[in-house]
């Protein structure tokens, strides 16, 4: 079935190490995005047009380009326009980090609208001053409903990463084509047991994360 | 930007449009089958199959639909099930998405309050008619902006299809970059086609999203 092509030299363990460049990736992306999509969620809640006209722009533009396309823009075309050599790795981060901040951008501002005035009300009255209600009321809620999304993200940016290898990056699917190239004579099939490898890592990178955010809603849901 | 370059590009990116569009369509039309089968099979918790739909949902949901294709493409062949790109990408859209829109469409159906199925039950309703006119319809529409949320996902995710070497937009728009290094029109007219696949469906999908709230507010 071409799985013994895994037993052969390190190959395993390139496929591992593939799958990590994705993971640093995706990483490194949630990172950025988590900090830029709260700040700006934040700005937006501020409800001042220009902003709110800029986000809106924002928003559909990501809602409807493909990360693929974004992709390509990136990497294919600052070098044109701006004379700009960017390496593949610093694009993808770019693109995914321009994606997701507009995503948790957007999950913030909806955390943030969905508490009711009557709890900002409550506390005034309860004598809260402006800071003590962020920081006991508000705050503490917003985090409850964001922590779940953000995981979720993590996942989404996990398999968005598999993109990359569009654009010459050898993660962990350009290394399973290197190893069945290599292989071609010995294990013919090799492409079989390297995909459902493939598949089964990505799968197992992914699941225990989005079932983490699963339980992680139910717990707090109010 | 060169108006003549734009003009020898324009037939060969209409062509790869009307096959993105195509095999797209087919597959969120795929999608939406086999999400609607397996949402019932979860939801009404039909022995074994239940079972078997779970599994597919997590598989499907937690790996990228680059992967699917790969395995789909590539590995299938060597156990003897060798499928042209074409059919390829449709099915392989059509998994992903069936995933996505069976736990869309659940989750509508479960959030049908039990007291319309009592109040239905009450007024003398045989089951059967309890789902297809009270639960199903109420269920639909409050599916409705996952289901067209999906729908842009899935019509973005066509994107990936360049990998099998089909022939869509992406394909082309690299093809071209490649061979003639007029990479600014290039990636122009790939981003002009993307939204005209795109901004329609994404206007569309706010106003029936809106509308599906008015709906809720008034109830």
């Amino acid at each position: 079935m071409g799985f013994e092509v895994l037993a052969k030299g390190n190959n395993a363990m390139r496929l591992l190490e593939g799958l990590g460049v994705a993971m640093r990736i995706s990483l490194i992306s949630v990172v950025i995005s988590i900090v830029l999509g709260v700040i700006l969620g934040v700005l937006v809640e501020l409800k001042r047009p220009f902003i709110m006209a800029f986000f809106r722009v924002y928003l559909e533009i990501v809602r409807i380009m493909p990360q693929m396309v974004l992709l390509f823009i990136v990497y294919f075309g600052t070098t044109k326009a701006l004379g700009l050599n960017l390496s593949a790795e610093a694009a993808s981060i770019i693109v995914f980090s321009f994606w997701g901040a507009a995503e948790m951008a957007d999950l913030v501002r909806g955390a943030l609208g969905g508490i009711p005035v009557i709890q900002y009300e409550s506390a005034a009255s309860l004598g809260l001053t402006r800071i003590q209600t962020y920081r006991y009321v508000i705050v503490p809620q917003i985090v409850r409903r964001m922590i779940p999304l953000s995981i979720n993200l993590i996942t989404r940016m996990i398999k968005t990463t598999s993109l990359v290898m569009m654009i010459g990056i050898v993660e962990v699917l350009k290394v399973g084509q290197q190893i069945i190239e290599a292989n071609r004579k010995s294990s013919p099939n090799a492409a079989f047991g390297i995909f459902a490898t493939v598949f089964l890592l990505y799968f197992l990178a992914c699941w225990p994360i989005s079932q983490l955010a699963k339980y992680l809603e139910k717990k707090w849901e109010n | 930007m060169n108006p003549e370059v734009i003009r020898e590009y324009l037939p060969l990116y209409k062509e790869a449009f009307i096959l993105t569009l195509r095999t797209g369509w087919i597959g969120i039309l795929l999608a939406f089958a086999i999400g609607i089968l397996v949402a019932f099979a979860i939801h009404f918790r039909v022995p074994v199959l239940s079972k078997i739909a779970s599994v597919y949902v997590e598989l499907f949901r937690n790996t990228p639909l680059l992967v699917q294709l790969f395995f789909i493409y590539f590995a299938l062949p060597k156990i003897g099930l060798s499928i042209p790109a074409e059919t390829c990408g449709a099915v392989g859209l059509g998994l992903l998405g069936g995933s996505y829109m069976a736990e869309g469409i659940r989750s509508g159906l479960d959030a049908v309050p039990v007291s319309q199925e009592e109040s239905a039950l009450a007024l003398g309703l045989t089951k059967r008619q309890l789902f297809t006119y009270v639960v199903f319809p109420e269920a639909m529409s409050i599916s409705i902006p996952a289901i067209v949320a999906n729908v842009i996902f899935l019509l973005k995710e066509t994107s990936v299809f360049s990998a099998i070497s089909l022939m869509d937009l992406m394909f082309t728009a690299k093809d071209l970059i490649g061979l003639y290094y007029d990479t600014t029109e290039a990636l122009v007219l790939l981003v002009v086609f993307y939204i005209i696949m795109l901004l329609p469906v994404s206007i569309l999908g706010s106003i029936i999203e809106k509308r599906v709230r008015l709906r809720t507010l008034g109830g």
